[in-house]
């Protein structure tokens, strides 16, 4: 296994939960420029996988490197490249769409001045100043995309980006995803859906029983 | 952004959820005020036994409304999601913490600062004791919310808490209301609190430094 130096490195991952093995010595890179899909049925350990590929969850045996680094290591440095898309929504139910993104933009060191083009793209400008809690789940969805779309990472892990969107947002979602991997960044995505960059490096890791 | 930036980010996002849930926020002070109130229509009303217990009593009440308002500290954090982001995020986790803890001592503490004087007067507290009362509460209630939300952290992840945490932080808050209520009582008899008061200073001062730290280890096993 060489170390890359520009990209993500998963180096003998297991993990198990109870009596169960999720994944074993799993090994894997994503090179700059390029989209991993994690693919597998309900309960295959998608997330879980996901959410030890962030630094989130600590795998039993492995590591994870990024850019040569271990990301333990140099966790803040990892977390500037990093936007993290989960299977919560990490929005405030008590606070409007806005204020939301507001926050992130904050906290991404940006002015937030791209919001409302960003809802607007993701047909969010009528929901603007609603509480999230007011939202149907596909809006939540979109505004937690929203999130990671302003976001300036380059590494972007993404739990199930697509379920819950119309086909208008799910190609919407698609095409930023193209440019974003074209710019040079790299996504991870674990679904149970099928996508297809065209003109992508793409690859893809099965989990489960045909594992 | 730089980190004190980040961390008013964070107090004013806190404050912000807050207000929007003004239930969540009052009913810890009402439980204050009625207790407190309620004491001394309960006891005799001779003077002198209601200005002996008033210190405790009003202490006591103190304690016991953050302790109410401890178990919704970083709960729907978790579940909506946002504390992950915030694991995630490029600035330190204690600092993230921190900014929780100073907001839910904004929300919680303070008022209880600025009411108990007021419910002080039931008790025919003399001015000096009342003195001693806000400067206890004022350097006693930051402590209570720091090693509350270290509770808080660690019984996160746990399903039903119930009396969990309680039990986990109410032992570690003890000296806070021993030192509290004794020196709102020794300055009610004329005596000298500097003692006491310093002693109180000093626990603020180790809880804000170590607990910030041991809070975001928490979390992030809550998280794990």
């Amino acid at each position: 296994m060489t170390n890359q130096a520009d990209g993500l490195t998963a180096i003998e991952l297991t993990l198990w939960r109870g009596p169960n093995c999720l994944f074993e010595e799993l090994s894997f890179e994503v090179a700059a420029g390029s989209l991993l899909l994690i693919r597998g049925p309900n309960g295959s350990g998608k997330t879980t996988l996901l959410r030890v590929l962030s630094g989130l969850t600590r795998p039993e045996t492995g590591r994870i490197a990024w850019c040569g680094e271990s990301i333990e290591k140099n966790r803040q440095a990892f977390g500037a490249q990093l936007a993290y898309f989960g299977h919560t929504n990490g929005l405030k139910a008590d606070l409007t769409v806005t204020q939301n993104l507001a926050f992130a933009a904050q906290l991404y060191g940006q002015s937030g001045e791209q919001i409302p083009a960003l809802l607007d793209a993701l047909n969010l400008t009528l929901c603007a100043d609603l509480e999230t809690r007011y939202l149907s789940a596909g809006q939540k969805r979109r505004t937690a995309l929203a999130r990671v779309l302003m976001s300036p990472a380059r590494l972007w892990l993404l739990d199930e980006p697509v379920t819950n969107l119309d086909k208008a947002g799910r190609e919407y979602v698609i095409e930023r995803l193209c440019s974003h991997i074209a710019g040079g960044g790299l996504a991870i995505a674990a679904t149970h859906e099928d996508i297809r960059l065209e003109n992508h490096r793409q690859s893809e890791i099965l989990l489960g029983d045909d594992l | 952004m730089n980190l004190s930036r980040f961390f008013i980010a964070i107090v004013r996002q806190e404050l912000q959820v807050a207000f929007k849930r003004w239930g969540d926020l009052a009913s810890p002070l009402m439980f204050f005020v009625l207790v407190a109130s309620l004491f001394p229509l309960a006891l005799s009303p001779k003077h002198e036994v209601l200005r002996n217990l008033g210190p405790a009593v009003l202490w006591i009440a103190a304690l016991l409304a953050t302790l109410l308002s401890l178990n919704a500290l970083f709960r729907t954090d978790i579940e909506d999601g946002t504390m992950e982001q915030l694991v995630l995020s490029p600035y330190p986790l204690p600092l993230a913490i921190l900014g929780k803890t100073v907001a839910h001592w904004l929300l919680n503490g303070l008022p209880l600062v600025v009411l108990a004087p007021v419910l002080a007067v039931t008790y025919y507290l003399p001015e000096d004791g009342v003195r001693a009362l806000s400067l206890t509460l004022l350097l006693g209630t930051p402590t209570l919310s720091l090693l509350g939300a270290a509770g808080a952290a660690l019984t996160a992840g746990v399903r039903q808490t119930g009396g969990l945490l309680a039990l986990l932080v109410l032992p570690l808050m003890l000296p806070v209301l021993m030192f509290g209520a004794r020196a709102t009582d020794l300055a009610g008899a004329g005596e000298q609190i500097t003692g006491p008061l310093y002693l109180l200073g000093a626990l603020l001062l180790l809880s804000l430094s170590l607990l910030p730290l041991a809070s975001a280890a928490a979390i992030r096993i809550s998280l794990d």
